[in-house]
């Protein structure tokens, strides 16, 4: 740290290199549209229920399916176009789940259809977070939990602080960043609804210090004598994760097992507040994002506004291709975002960057058996001890895992990415948590 | 290119590593060796290059050969039995016969590190295994000092470097004691600057301090060594030799002496940092340093040998299992970070 002073941050963790240069200062484009548009009915929460049948025309920014369930969202039409199909496509994740395909109207001038448009201080809080839920509004961070569950907070437990995430701890994303340096009055305006609807005392934004220009753009934009506060924080991975957010910000811990509203606040990504004051201001639902594509790989890094369901394909043609070296795509950031096995898939509420990768950055060196040098404790923010549970993986000591506290572990890769052996270590911290969930399920129902 | 690698790569996270590995990080640990074993070829002339050689093949050379007869991949390609060999052929007194030199690499291999599983799976420094033992086997040999610096010590060598097995080596060149031995028997205090500097007797890698100390501060600048433990071993023998010097100047060296004499700088800079054999956290690495720096000056002092510091850190290496499972760090969100045993 060549800085003068400590900036707040949490304990532990690593330092990657954010790799931000190639994208951090190119305003947001917009994503031409194309032909065809699929969109997964799970993008956030339980999967929606289709409102509308094969053959039907929509309207851009038209509900096309609604929220099955509480934990769940609504769904829109990102262009006028048809559905052409209600079926089974490739998800992300590699999966076949069950979506909405809509083939777009060459024809039309693409003009968003608004919804009516409301103020938030004449709605109750059950109307309210009922609206977010119509507004298809998940977290945009990457997670995509459904943004109003949030809201819905029990009367036990007040709201002090509601804190907003500017993080953007993983390399190479600046969706994040361009977001508050380009909308930092919607940014505010969201944050303002919601902190008053929560009953919030003060609004946190902890914005990493290597985005200077956001941290100004949103502090010129706080009103005189207002409780909020933008906070620049250490540059370190993983600063975005709620829990290290609020010990970072506040100096608090979040109780293991609980939420960060047990210790009275909520959090937000920013996008998510632009998100929330476009909806509410403008009538326009979740129907676009912004998606930083990246990486060795891709000819033109950019940061993209795109319409949900644009096939990833079709956005990397946006930006001038990829080279013949790339070996590796990832859909999220490179610390958690998850491979792709084909770039036929669509983009999600969730997609905060799609990132493609050269030989360079895949190739892996040898494994070597563990130096317990202790890099892997110094990285954890959870202070775990991933040396000792990859080992327990490996020899499938559930029990033993469980006392040494694996269902606490957030799964931030910060410990694979420090080991020198190339132990993969978060690998086996996973393929532990899910053969632990899975016993337990087993044991509930005999 | 295999058209394995022109597919696309599937993987679990993190997509992106640090570059850290452990070839690299030991491989610069043998780049910190280099200076204070040149200043030993330096100083004791062929005897130190032929007894360095032979204690690196020794080590590399059965590693190499015990995994190519168990079927299993060579991983001498890890540097690691380099810096065994390195350092444990810097423990050795110059002019012990090389068959001798070449039985201890072999142990230390084997015995240090084999038996239990390779790499990172030793309980203690296999180096210190391997001199220990010999120790205990020749024990007059190990313990017959040349003088450093002699006449004539790059034109030829001492008959008692070419013994053959099983023969008691003759020594012909002037031997002196060590400063340690010189102080703890007879009483005769070194000078602090021929100390650091190294130009006496003693071991390959017992003498020149400051070198050794170099390439520590190098790989602790590279963050490849835990700098808490030599400094806590360093301190602390500083400041108990320093209290018992104080209670009495005529009894006791001072901490000066205690500090650049014998093989504490080597222990503490390149042995006791042994990341397999040292804690993973800093308080347990701190507690360990304490300890190996009390053990030294209680050996040194009070014991019957008059350098401590090998034994100091096996006893060291042995207490890491136990410091590790009880400064478990405290998980986040939680009171205590103690569960079950691991």
């Amino acid at each position: 740290m060549n800085l003068p002073f400590r900036l707040q941050s949490f304990r532990h963790g690593v330092h990657p290199d954010d790799h931000k240069q190639g994208t951090e200062h190119l305003v947001v484009e917009h994503m031409p549209f194309v032909g065809r548009y699929v969109l997964p009915l799970g993008q956030g929460g339980k999967p929606a229920k289709p409102t509308v049948t094969r053959g039907q025309r929509v309207r851009r920014g038209e509900r096309i399916a609604t929220a099955d369930g509480f934990v769940s969202t609504s769904l829109h039409a990102p262009v006028d176009g048809t559905i052409v199909d209600l079926g089974r496509h490739r998800h992300p994740n590699g999966d076949l789940v069950d979506c909405i395909e809509i083939e777009a109207d060459a024809f039309s001038l693409q003009t968003i259809v608004p919804h009516a448009t409301v103020d938030p201080d004449t709605l109750d809080v059950d109307n309210f977070v009922a609206h977010v839920q119509q507004g298809g509004i998940v977290g945009l961070g990457g997670a995509a939990f459904p943004a109003h569950v949030k809201y819905k907070t029990p009367a036990e437990k007040p709201v002090r602080h509601f804190v907003l995430n500017g993080c953007e701890c993983e390399p190479f994303l600046t969706c994040d960043h361009r977001t508050m340096v380009e909308r930092p009055a919607e940014v505010l305006r969201g944050a303002r609804i919601i902190a008053k609807k929560l009953g919030a005392t003060d609004i946190h934004i902890g914005v990493e210090h290597n985005k200077p220009d956001a941290i100004a753009a949103l502090r010129a934009q706080v009103l005189p004598g207002e409780a909020i506060h933008v906070t620049p924080l250490e540059v370190k991975y993983p600063q975005g994760a709620e829990k290290m957010l609020i010990k970072a910000l506040f100096g608090q811990e979040v109780p293991a097992g609980k939420l960060p509203l047990d210790v009275g606040c909520v959090v937000n990504n920013v996008g998510t507040m632009v998100a929330i004051a476009d909806w509410f201001d403008r009538g326009i639902p979740l129907i676009e994002r912004v998606v930083t594509v990246s990486g060795p790989g891709v000819r033109r890094p950019a940061n993209v506004r795109v319409p949900l369901g644009t096939p990833v394909r079709d956005l990397l043609a946006h930006c001038a291709g990829t080279v013949p070296e790339t070996r590796e795509f990832v859909m999220g950031g490179p610390m958690m975002g998850s491979s792709l096995a084909s770039i036929d898939v669509p983009v999600l509420k969730g997609t905060s960057g799609v990132l493609a990768f050269t030989a360079a950055e895949t190739a892996r060196g040898n494994e070597f058996g563990c130096l317990k040098c202790g890099r892997c404790l110094d990285a954890c923010a959870n202070f775990l001890n991933p040396s000792v549970l990859a080992r327990l993986s490996r020899h499938g000591e559930f029990d033993a895992l469980e006392a040494n506290f694996v269902m606490d572990c957030m799964e931030c890769g910060a410990c694979s990415f420090t080991c020198p052996s190339n132990i993969p270590i978060v690998q086996l911290i996973r393929v532990a948590k899910s053969a632990i969930r899975d016993q337990k399920r087993k044991e509930k129902k005999p | 290119m295999s058209a394995f690698d022109k597919t696309l790569q599937i993987r679990s996270s993190p997509h992106i590593l640090s570059g850290n590995s452990v070839d690299h990080i030991m491989f610069h640990v043998v780049l910190a060796l280099l200076p204070a074993a040149a200043f030993a070829c330096f100083a004791f002339g062929l005897t130190a290059v032929l007894t360095l050689l032979v204690a690196v093949g020794a080590c590399v050379g059965i590693e190499h050969v015990l995994c190519v007869a168990n079927r299993k991949p060579s991983t001498v390609g890890d540097w690691s039995a380099v810096i065994t060999g390195l350092l444990y052929g810097l423990t050795l007194p110059p002019g012990l016969p090389l068959w001798m030199v070449a039985i201890g690499g072999g142990i230390a291999i084997v015995v240090g590190k084999l038996v239990f599983g390779g790499l990172g799976q030793n309980p203690f420094n296999p180096a210190l295994v391997g001199r220990a033992i010999l120790q205990a086997a020749f024990p007059v040999a190990m313990t017959t000092w040349p003088v450093a610096m002699a006449e004539g010590r790059f034109s030829g060598l001492p008959s008692s470097l070419l013994t053959l097995p099983f023969l008691t080596p003759r020594y012909d060149g002037v031997t002196a004691a060590t400063p340690l031995s010189a102080w703890k028997f007879d009483h005769h205090l070194a000078g602090t600057s021929d100390l650091a500097l190294g130009f006496t007797g003693g071991s390959l890698g017992e003498t020149c301090a400051l070198l050794i100390g170099l390439g520590g501060l190098y790989l602790a600048a590279r963050r490849m060594l835990n700098w808490r433990i030599p400094v806590a071993i360093l301190a602390t023998v500083a400041l108990f030799a320093g209290i018992l010097h104080l209670s009495d100047p005529a009894r006791f060296a001072g901490p000066l002496f205690h500090l650049f004499s014998g093989g504490l700088m080597l222990g503490a800079v390149f042995m006791a940092t042994d990341m397999v054999g040292s804690p993973l956290t800093h308080l347990g690495s701190v507690i360990y340093g304490v300890v190996i720096g009390v053990l030294v000056v209680l050996i040194r002092v009070f014991g019957g040998m008059p350098e401590g510091v090998m034994y100091a850190i096996l006893i060291g290496n042995a207490l890491v299992p136990h410091l590790d499972n009880l400064l478990r760090p405290r998980v986040y969100g939680t009171r205590a970070g103690k569960g079950a045993k691991a």
